[in-house]
């Protein structure tokens, strides 16, 4: 099967379908993690984008069921150099062809995906088609071209969980705000003990205080924070009730909330490979990283907030905490999966903040 | 934290020679690292007996010692030197050893040297199994259930309680020595004797075999802050058993899911804080195929072999990084000099393959047992970088120059199909192409998998390979451009597709051209183009984009010389770094292709722009036509180099230098004899012959001893002396395969003195830097035998004559460039036994002791400048007041079955220099710094052939006179008493117990001197001698003058001289 990408600016590329048939359209984005790739597709973040891995082999130990980050792909679309035509896994339960197939997610592949990676590097994301049949290009361009640029609202609200549910700890009780969160969240809380309950994005403040939580987690999740407008609010009012801890998309709400702005950065960061550093010990931390938007360092220079963490490449805003009542957040993944544990450490300072607000 | 405090000198400790297990990866590491601590205005002290390193040269340290690299030459470069700081993990096993016998013998206490880097203590953590078994266990880390012994009864009794399979690990040892997996109380008893001898703290490790798992490596690096990142990881497809450095090894790791490389990479992270390395660690370990299970296997708390190819694979400097470690920086205070914008303190992300296939010594050892285990034996190693495992894994193929093209090895295909199976269970160098065999006679993956335990995944990937050529058969003469484009995306060469399709190679070449089918290059970023980079790292790639930036400007291109093998060593790496460096120093873009991940040419920032490529006429053709140079240097990386020139003259590319037509008359045998005759200069007389009969009749023509060369030996090349009839014909039956397309040349065997000389020749005037000459004679080949220079024997006259010849060769071959000859004198008569017109061995020994740039002079040469203008005169050069010696160094104890007696076909892996004031004193230092423990006293085991016995009684009474006991065979002690010399008999194998190999095993030898009789088999006497001499770490001579010269170095010893140490930049003019 013929299949093609064609970005906004005219730029084609043609190789071969995997997965599902048919076209979508949606934001082109690169990662660079050479591993995870089962965990990529099924993180929430990527909901409707059409995610370009760098490492040029992918499918190589197959899927397995225990490494996915929601119970579905939300993706648009995967692109890879070279997909695996013999996985092998002791925990491989079906090729990556397949799954896609199954969740009817286009994939190309025999592409220069160092070429189109490049592209947004220099030109920022863009907005692409991917098909997978027999289309013809210049129909396709037509069609990127021409889709509708009216504000869509946030891709939030097609993730998060449309009910409340809570999964039993003995622990601390936290709730989580899903934004789209990504599986490995829930089950480090769960491997602290906790008890867990999962609130859809829109849920107010009082309903999330209503269960008497321990600690609030805003949980990552796609899209332009900005849009996700009733969450600001909600966090205001959480704040200083109860311990707070965002992450990824949360902690952009987090920021929003304490008055900081954000901004799209030109073309994300994604990847497993980010060095952050910790400017209160000036430790530096390889982190796993899914995001198109940050903080504006500046917005952020009132008295409520210290920056806690920045990138060492690039100095953005990785992390944040409120000087007077207890929340932090930090832009990367600490859960990991995909990507390194070295944040782990993370939902221990959480728990200890929880802790520390009950004395 | 910016650099330490009070540093101002640090003593950076060199790896030695190279040896299997140590190439020239330490070259890599320490140059880098000389840097690195320049750059922070430190002044460097640098110790390395290796002369053949860009390490050693006189600009790279502040003060250079080629000097022994022993704990006693060190201590006496440290109280001269005064040090503030060492660092101790750049150079390898040698170089860490060193360092702890200094610390622990209090000579850096003494002396106020801080060890800078990683710890003492961390170093014993990793490095003593007790402590490392102790500190993984605090760690909660697994670890094969493991005992340590220093008795074999414990072993034994350690095997009762755990059964078999086992494996015994000697510590502190190089490549493995010694160790090996046993799988019953026989075998368990013969590896733990052994491998107690090789320890140098007389320790092994017995430990659970976990053979089969998968091995993956961890490239990890700490700072002083606790900051750790790991490089890279990289995945063995030859599965936990064999050596990493002996197995075909990918980066990153194919087939881990996210889940097991951070189970993994934590762990990584957790043991490098544990052990409290401050620089980089190499961490190894077995991965259950199976499940969540994992053992470490070890960690090396230094750079390493890995180390290199991670940094070469990832465009990460690790050595560089642990270099500014060990001064006080953190990790996000060092640059990343890829993207110049970034720091250190990051994961390199690679969006390319890299395949990694070591090169093994067995083309010259065809004796040699070519299985592989946990003993090192490769000598060398290439690397490929390609979008797809395929592409990666040929193009690695055709770097290895082992005269194959694809995964077709040609004798395989008439290999009976039960012995198939059966080869595909013992793993040797071929086992790629026999699983390619397999497959090819469609043998399923999975059966495969079962008999070999490679990951099917690897399997499928070969499998690929298999089907594209099964593709390409069927299309035969009606190759479509369609599957020309998948061959050629898939990594075959032009040459393969030919051959498969029965098509001319041509006519591919100008099909899939006039298609456009072409490759593009890619570069090496370190971050997967997440950010802009500049970096002049490419490598070529069947596929859209082509991102060479290459300036207008002069540029010309110099090619490597691919892997490391015996013959072709670090040198040739160190000729065309120098070229390199001419050239940019001339303002001309020099380009490098090489495929060499362990050296200082493929070092990104050496050249201008390097391709990491095969070194074939297709793979070099595609870089000249990105370039578009000016001309091509072909001599300077070696025979693979020179090899070139001719294809790619036929191609249209301008070869600079000594033309192709000239290089021709040098290299082809009728030709050479043709002009030498024109210039009246003798050669050996001898005779090309391509029948028995003929080889008989030349033989009994010239008069033996005759020296034949079998232009194709099965599974390598064999030179040999024979002396008489009987052993030409068995010789020739056994091991040549004459034919009218396989002719032998036999030639005169002149037992006389060998010279050596490299010259530049500008095409009118010639410059000797010097000429050397051999301890041993002809016979032994060049690289095997002691060089000294200046040559100590010669008389006026033959010098002349010596500078005569070659002057008249330059001259008659228009030389422009190097010219290297090897000379025999024969009762006062010079004979030219070879030209090689090109750079050769010496040449960096002996721009060391000359002080004269002999490689940038030629590259200036080769430029268009004129010698006489050069600024070094025309002519012999005159010789400096020190003696200096150039000594091989052998790697047998790692090759099991191999003959240690010397002969024209070279068998050392790599050399050292000793330099003195007297001819003793510097063959004492070479001796010293090549491993050889020179005995003050003892016994002596003397076994020697009927002809050489003569030769020999004079110097066995030399030893006799020097306190020594001689024991010595029926034969030879017979002869000694008749000489007044009184010896004790030992039994000859055959004779019983107590035997020779007996008297060895007892420790009661000290020195073996031993000729050959006739023929090499295993099973003679003589062979299991020097076997077991190697074995047993003795001293084994088998050549006379060597011993002559051991017995001059030991009376001088005696006498007792000063040792004095030397810099280079003291010996050196300006
Ligand atoms: N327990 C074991 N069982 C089987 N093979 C092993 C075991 N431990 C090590 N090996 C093999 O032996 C090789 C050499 O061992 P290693 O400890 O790495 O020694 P070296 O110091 O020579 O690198 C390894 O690369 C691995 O393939
Ligand atoms: N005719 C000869 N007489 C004596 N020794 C010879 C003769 N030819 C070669 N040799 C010995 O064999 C060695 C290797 O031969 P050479 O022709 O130099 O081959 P290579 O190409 O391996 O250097 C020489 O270094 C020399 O010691
Ligand atoms: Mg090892
Ligand atoms: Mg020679």
């Amino acid at each position: 099967m013929k299949a093609f990408l064609v970005l906004e600016d005219g730029t084609l590329f043609s190789g071969e379908g995997f997965g599902a048939a048919g076209k979508h359209i949606g934001e082109v984005v690169f990662n660079t993690s050479m591993t995870g790739y089962q965990e990529v597709i099924s993180d929430p973040s990527y909901c409707s984008q059409i995610i370009t891995m760098t490492y040029p082999l992918i499918g190589n130990y197959g899927i397995n069921d225990a490494d996915m980050e929601s119970t579905t792909t939300h993706l648009g679309g995967l692109i890879v150099h070279r997909l695996a035509e013999m996985p092998n896994n002791w925990r491989a339960k079906t090729g990556l062809s397949e799954f896609l197939a199954d969740r009817g997610v286009i994939g190309l592949q025999g592409i220069d995906t160092r070429a189109l990676a490049k592209k947004l590097r220099q030109r920022g994301t863009m907005m692409g088609i991917i098909a997978a049949g027999s289309y013809k290009a210049t129909d396709l361009l037509e069609e990127v071209r021409t889709a509708d640029a009216k504000p869509h609202p946030s891709p939030v609200y097609r993730v998060t969980t449309l009910a409340p549910y809570t999964l039993h700890g003995s622990g601390y009780h936290v709730a989580v705000v899903d934004f789209g969160v990504k599986q490995n969240i829930i089950r480090s809380l769960m491997a602290h003990g906790c008890k867990v309950t999962v609130f859809p994005a829109a849920t107010s403040a009082a309903e999330v205080l209503g269960c008497q939580p321990d600690g609030v987690l805003l949980s990552n999740g796609p899209g332009d924070p900005k849009k996700v407008t009733g969450a600001v609010t909600t966090i205001r009012e959480l704040l200083g009730r109860v311990p707070i801890f965002g992450i990824c998309l949360g902690h952009q709400l987090l920021g929003l909330a304490m008055g900081g702005d954000t901004y799209k950065l030109p073309y994300g960061h994604r990847g497993a490979n980010h060095p952050v550093k910790d400017l209160q010990t000036g430790r530096v931390y390889i982190t796993s990283q899914n995001h198109g938007y940050a903080l504006v360092p500046d917005s952020l220079r009132g008295n409520d907030v210290e920056i806690t963490h920045v990138n060492l490449n690039d100095g953005t805003v990785e992390g944040i905490k409120n000087r007077f009542v207890p929340a932090f957040s930090v832009q990367y993944h600490p859960e990991a999966w995909p990507g390194p544990e070295d944040s782990r450490y993370l939902f221990d300072s959480f728990m200890g903040l929880i802790r520390q607000s009950k004395h | 934290m910016p650099i330490k405090k009070d540093l101002r000198k640090v003593l950076v400790i060199g790896s030695g020679p190279i040896i299997i297990g140590q190439a020239a990866e330490f070259d890599y590491a320490g140059t880098q690292a000389c840097k690195a601590l320049r750059e922070e205005g430190l002044e460097v002290i640098l110790v390395n007996s290796n002369p053949a390193t860009i390490m050693t040269d006189k600009d790279t340290a502040d003060r250079t010692y080629i000097e022994p690299l022993t704990p006693e030459f060190l201590a006496r470069i440290i109280a001269l030197e005064k040090p503030d700081g060492l660092v101790a993990t750049l150079g390898g096993q040698v170089g860490l050893n060193l360092a702890m016998e200094l610390a622990a013998s209090g000579v850096l206490g003494e002396h106020g040297v801080e060890l800078l880097g990683t710890p003492l203590t961390a170093i014993k953590k990793a490095e003593d199994r007790d402590l490392f078994k102790k500190t993984m266990e605090e760690l909660n880390e697994p670890i094969p259930e493991s005992c340590i012994v220093e008795k074999l009864e414990e072993a034994i009794s350690f095997a009762e309680q755990l059964g078999y399979p086992l494996i015994v690990r000697p510590a502190y040892t190089l490549g493995g020595t010694g160790g090996g997996v046993v799988s019953n109380r026989q075998e368990l008893v013969e590896t733990v004797a052994r491998g107690l001898k090789h320890s140098l703290i007389n320790q092994v490790l017995v430990e659970r075999s976990v053979a089969g798992w998968k091995e993956i490596e961890y490239e990890v690096i700490r700072d002083v802050a606790d900051n750790c990142i790991t490089v890279c990881n990289m995945e063995n497809i030859d599965p936990v058993g064999i050596h990493t450095g002996d197995s075909i090894v990918v980066a990153p790791s194919q087939t881990l899911s996210d889940r097991e490389h951070q189970m993994l990479r934590t762990a990584s992270l957790k043991i490098i804080r544990a052990l409290g390395i401050e620089g980089g660690c190499n961490i190894q370990f077995a991965l259950d195929p199976a499940s969540f299970q994992y053992y470490v296997i070890e960690v090396n708390p230094r750079v390493s072999r890995s180390s290199a190819l991670a940094s070469k694979a990832t465009g990460y400097p690790i050595a560089k990084v642990a270099a500014k470690i060990a001064v006080g920086y953190t990790l996000d205070e060092i640059k990343n000099s890829v993207t110049g914008k970034t720091f250190a303190c990051f994961e390199p992300a690679l969006d390319y393959v890299v395949v990694k296939i070591p090169r093994f010594p067995f083309d010259k050892f065809a004796s040699a047992d070519r299985s592989l285990g946990t003993q090192m034996k490769a000598t060398g190693e290439v690397m490929a970088i390609g979008r797809t495992l395929e592409a990666a894994l040929l193009k690695a193929i055709r770097s290895l120059e082992i005269g194959v093209d694809s995964l077709f090895y040609p004798g395989l295909a008439d290999l009976p199909a039960d012995l198939l199976e059966a080869k595909l269970k013992t793993k040797d160098d071929m086992r790629l192409f026999v699983i390619a065999e397999a497959m090819r006679r469609g043998l399923a993956i999975e059966r495969v998998a079962e008999l070999t335990a490679l990951d099917k995944f690897f399997l499928g990937k070969i499998a690929n390979i298999i089907k594209m050529e099964e593709k390409l058969q069927r299309a035969g003469q009606h190759l479509s451009i369609e599957l020309i484009q998948e061959a050629k995306t898939m990594g075959f060469a032009d040459s393969r597709i030919a051959a498969i399709t029965a098509l001319p190679e041509g006519h591919i070449k100008e099909l899939r051209i006039s298609h456009g089918i072409k490759p593009v290059f890619k570069m090496v970023d370190t971050c997967a183009a997440e950010f802009e980079a500049a970096t002049p790292y490419y490598y070529s790639a069947y596929d859209q984009e082509d991102e060479t930036m290459v300036p207008s400007g002069r540029k010309i291109i110099v090619l490597g010389s691919g892997p490391i093998r015996i013959g072709q060593g670090i040198e040739f790496d160190y000729c065309s770094v120098h070229s390199v460096l001419a050239l940019r120093e001339a303002g001309i873009q020099a380009v490098i292709v090489n495929n060499n991940p362990e050296t200082v040419s493929t070092d990104f920032d050496t050249g201008d722009r390097l391709y990491f490529e095969p070194l074939t006429a297709e793979d070099v053709i595609h870089v000249l036509e990105k370039e578009n140079p000016e001309g091509v240097i072909v001599q300077f990386g070696g025979q693979t180099a020179i090899n070139l020139a001719k294809p790619l003259a036929d191609a249209g590319v301008p070869i600079l230098g000594t033309s192709v037509e000239n290089i021709d008359r040098a290299e082809d045998r009728e030709k050479f004899d043709q002009l030498l005759q024109e210039l009246g200069i003798p050669r050996p007389p001898g005779q090309t012959v391509l029948t028995m009969e003929e080889a008989v009749a030349a033989a009994q023509r010239i008069g033996y001893p005759v020296l034949v060369r079998p232009s194709y030996v099965l599974g390598g090349r064999a030179m040999e002396i024979v002396y008489s009839q009987e052993e030409l014909v068995s010789y020739m039956t056994a091991a040549a395969r004459i034919s009218p397309n396989h002719p032998v040349l036999v030639d005169k065997y002149f037992k006389g003195k060998e010279i050596e000389v490299d010259a530049i020749s500008d095409g009118e005037e010639i410059l000797i830097p010097g000429i050397m000459e051999h301890i041993e004679r002809a016979g032994i080949h060049s690289g095997d035998s002691t060089a000294v220079y200046p040559a100590q024997s010669l008389s006026p006259a033959l010098v002349a004559q010596v500078v005569e010849y070659t002057e008249k060769l330059a001259k008659a071959l228009r030389v422009k460039g190097l010219i290297n000859i090897q000379f025999v004198v024969f009762e006062d008569q010079v004979f030219v036994l070879e030209v090689n017109p090109r750079s050769s061995r010496t040449v960096p020994y002996m721009s060391k002791i000359t002080g004269i740039p002999v490689v940038k002079l030629a590259t200036r040469v080769i430029l268009g400048q004129r010698l006489r203008e050069a600024g070094y005169g025309v002519g012999l050069s005159p010789a400096p007041p020190l003696v200096s010696v150039k000594a091989p160094v052998f790697s047998f104890g790692k090759l099991v079955q191999v003959d240690t007696s010397l002969g024209p076909e070279m068998k050392s892996t790599g050399e050292v220099m000793g330099v003195g004031t007297t001819l003793a004193s510097a063959l004492y230092k070479g001796l010293v710094a090549a491993g050889c423990r020179v005995p003050a006293k003892g016994n002596i085991l003397a076994t020697i052939a009927d002809k050489d016995k003569k030769e020999a009684l004079p110097l066995l009474k030399g030893f006799y006179d020097l306190g020594f006991r001689i024991l010595a065979t029926a034969g030879t002690a017979a002869a000694l008493a008749h000489a007044g010399i009184p010896a004790e008999t030992v039994n000859k194998i055959r004779e019983g117990s107590p035997h020779m190999v007996d008297v060895i095993r007892a420790g009661r030898v000290h020195l073996v001197v031993n000729t050959m009789t006739k023929g090499r088999a295993p099973e003679r006497d003589g062979f299991q001698i020097r076997r077991a001499a190697v074995e047993h770490g003795i001293p084994c001579l088998t050549s006379l003058d060597t011993v002559a010269m051991l017995i001059e170095v030991m009376t001088s010893l005696q006498e007792g001289h000063d040792l004095e140490v030397f810099s280079v930049q003291q010996y050196l003019p300006h």
